[in-house]
């Protein structure tokens, strides 16, 4: 439709996206960001990765090797995993689904951004002044005491960004109480929704426990006041305590919108509707209230009592109910649904399956004796990334795919995409299952050498992550490309429901031409046999 | 938080009740944040005041219990201004709503300045932690710890009334300029709901620093 007005073409030049309001420029904003910071915290995985080839530390020494997996840790963690579908995905998608012309809070959406920008200079600022050693988790007293490297604007960093992250959390809040459009109550929100407002309870009651955590950190290390200093009767395990409280929750920040993503996937290529809305949607609160008091699983062997351990190894193995009752869900959809393999149903489908893997891991850490024998072992690098990058990753791209035609007006190049959709699946595998046999072996994290009986595992793990980058290469170029090449996307490509799909692609500036109001029931895709066929 | 420079609504909301009721939730959203965030302080006070009570108590003996309580009698009085404050902007007394406001900024620099002379006595006297640090005994390190704990929270404390002084004062170039309207005074009423929390949090410092000497 060429001369309609939309989002993207309603101005142009420099100043008219810096000063923008609209929650879909800030989105792409966001996506520019957020991408620069996963290349390069990639880069970080690739230098990793070909260190550990051999098993002398022949690459790089030992210290550099510590200051490359905490920035590749720093890196991803608060800069591309905890803003990634929320600031990108859920910045777009938000206003659209419910039928809103924007958030609640336009300038402080565009705060939200400028704050990441200054937290993620800070922390590339420490980056390239030298970097930092701690690990990203900070413990005390190393951070506080002893090491020499940049961990104080690694630490300002990370607290700033903090802040970008609470306003998130509070605009996605305010709009999602207040600006629904009319007819569109609680159980007619899509589940990518739900998801999104769970994700943002966290947003606002975990992060400012990091940043006082963060904040400490920073007058210890300044002025010595000894809060975790044992010399002076502090306590390093508290500062433990503080940073898990956060970062453990922080995990639901990562994984729930990828969550959300998937229900709106898998519903979509079943051609079903969804199987147990109300259990997928209760399932996402549940999440974030127990996530909140599991964060002891992270220090069963940090000196805490073994009464909290076993408190905490209960509460951890509850809070795997509510993800289990989604991944089931989800299972019942596709149950004899018209099922089409598009990209996005192949980034679900990878989802699920590692998904499964890397929560089903979990109860292993769990369980207070198997912890004592891997904690600290590659087994843990493994889990995490199978959750990280197997499931918020392959969500995040499965999304990205979905809404591509939204967002651009374009489609993207399908055969392209399904090839690498399938390269980022095999790579991920061949890089990460090895690490759990790793794990399980003994072989600990942390290291730039090792025994000579662990290198063929890793010489496939560091084939594997060679895989796994040609495959986040592949995408970047097709979607770029896509963006000026691409066949036009219609309204509707993926004949999907929602709100965001009844609007033009890309969609106006108010983006509806009048406010919609809504009639029925989420995800009213018909089973063909039963149903007249939607669209 | 909301877009106010008429009395129209801004692009995003319906109308204006709509825009208002948003503002109010965002505060309270972020009052909850904030919850959190002096929780975490509150934690760390409680788990060493619960292992180090004695050398908290001796280290409490050494704050000015006078000043601080002047000080929680200035910081209810500017709350009571606030209220007042807010009446007026309910009411469209423009006159009143600038005074009370006025008044709540004095209080609240009066506070910032009790608080300024004590930070100052403590600097003479050298309970500032570190090196110069004066206590001795069994319990000094503990004490210190008090100290480190004590500049902390007063000292976001004190952060966080800066900030609403500036907002106050904000709020009186606003209203000066005929902004505000009984229609339209959300500014100001989410204002006192910031102002409000930041005076409970004293009235919770107050006991917890000042008074568990047990003099």
């Amino acid at each position: 439709m060429p001369g309609r007005e939309h989002y993207l073409n309603v101005s142009y030049g420099v100043k008219s996206w810096l000063l923008t309001g609209d929650h879909k420029r800030i989105a792409l904003l966001y996506l520019g960001t957020i991408t620069l910071f996963f290349f390069l915290g990639g880069a970080f995985a690739v230098l990793l990765r070909l260190e550990l080839v051999t098993p002398a530390g022949d690459l790089v020494r030992a210290e550099t090797y510590n200051k490359l997996f905490t920035m590749h840790g720093v890196i991803m963690i608060f800069f591309f995993l905890i803003p990634s579908i929320p600031a990108v995905l859920g910045n777009f998608l938000v206003p659209l689904m419910i039928g809103a012309r924007d958030l609640a809070f336009p300038r402080i959406n565009l705060l939200s951004w400028y704050i990441f920008l200054i937290g993620g200079l800070f922390t590339l600022g420490a980056v390239v002044t030298g970097g930092v050693d701690t690990g990203w988790t900070f413990y005390t007293p190393y951070s506080s005491a002893y090491s020499n490297t940049h961990v104080m604007a690694t630490a300002i960093g990370v607290f700033i960004t903090g802040f970008s992250s609470i306003l998130t959390g509070l605009n996605f809040i305010v709009t999602i109480h207040k600006m629904r459009a009319p007819g569109l109550t609680w159980f007619r929100l899509p589940l990518f929704i739900w998801a999104h407002y769970a994700t943002s309870l966290i947003m606002i009651l975990g992060t400012p426990v990091v940043t006082i955590a963060i904040l400490l950190l920073g007058l210890e290390r300044a002025f010595h006041i000894g809060i975790f200093d044992p010399a002076l009767g502090g306590d390093p395990v508290l500062f433990q305590h503080l940073f898990w409280f956060y970062s453990h929750p922080a995990v639901y920040i990562m994984i729930l919108p990828g969550m959300g993503v998937i229900s709106e996937i898998v519903t979509c290529f079943s051609r079903k509707r969804i199987f147990g809305y109300r259990f997928i949607a209760f399932a996402s609160l549940a999440i974030a209230v127990l996530g909140f008091l599991v964060w002891g699983h992270h220090m069963f062997v940090s000196g805490q009592s073994i009464y909290a351990g076993m408190v905490f190894s209960f509460l951890s193995f509850l809070v795997a109910v509510p993800s289990a009752v989604k991944v089931f869900n989800w299972m019942a959809t596709l149950y004899k649904g018209s099922i089409l393999y598009q990209t996005p149903m192949l980034y679900a489908f990878g989802f699920i399956g590692l998904f499964t893997i890397g929560g089903l891991t979990g109860l292993f850490l769990a369980t207070l004796a198997v912890d004592v024998h891997v904690h600290d072992t590659y087994f843990i690098v493994a889990h995490f990334h199978y959750i990280m990058v197997g499931g918020a990753v392959m969500a995040y791209l499965g999304g990205i795919h979905f809404w591509w035609p939204k967002i651009t007006g374009r489609l993207y190049p399908e055969g392209w995409a399904r090839f690498s959709a399938l390269i980022v699946f095999l790579g991920f595998n061949l890089t990460f299952f090895p690490q759990f046999i790793l794990g399980y072996l003994g072989m600990p994290r942390r290291y730039h050498a090792y025994p000579e009986e662990f290198q063929v595992l890793n010489v496939m793990s560091s084939a594997g992550a060679s895989i796994l980058g040609v495959g986040y290469l592949i995408p970047m170029i097709y979607l770029v490309w896509s963006m000026r090449y691409g066949p036009e996307a219609g309204d509707n490509p993926w004949e999907a429901t929602g709100l965001e799909w009844t609007t033009p692609s890309p969609p106006p500036t108010e983006n509806f031409p009048s406010t919609p109001s809504v009639e029925e029931e989420p995800y009213a895709y018909a089973p063909p046999e039963q149903e007249v066929p939607v669209g | 938080m909301a877009e106010t420079h008429t009395a129209l609504p801004a692009h995003q909301f319906d109308d204006l009740e709509q825009q208002h009721e948003a503002g109010a939730l965002g505060m309270w959203a972020f009052l909850i944040t904030e919850i959190m965030f002096f929780g975490g302080l509150f934690t760390v006070y409680t788990v060493y005041r619960w292992s180090y009570g004695q050398g908290f108590a001796e280290a409490s003996r050494h704050l000015d219990i006078r000043l601080g309580a002047i000080n929680t009698a200035v910081l209810i009085g500017s709350s009571l201004t606030m209220a007042l404050a807010v009446h007026a902007a309910q009411t469209g007394r423009r006159r009143v709503l600038i005074l009370f406001l006025l008044f709540t900024i004095l209080l609240g620099s009066v506070f910032l300045g009790i608080k300024a002379f004590e930070y100052n006595h403590k600097f003479h006297e050298h309970l500032v932690p570190g090196p110069g640090f004066r206590l001795a005994g069994p319990e000094a390190r503990h004490a210190e710890l008090f100290f480190s704990l004590y500049f902390a929270m007063t000292g976001l404390h004190a952060v966080h009334m800066i900030i609403g002084v500036g907002i106050l004062a904000t709020l009186v170039m606003m209203a000066n300029r005929g902004r505000f309207s009984p229609a339209h005074h959300a500014p100001v009423e989410i204002t006192g709901l910031y102002w409000h929390f930041v005076d409970i949090v004293w009235i919770f410092l107050f006991p917890l620093l000042y008074l568990i000497g047990g003099r």
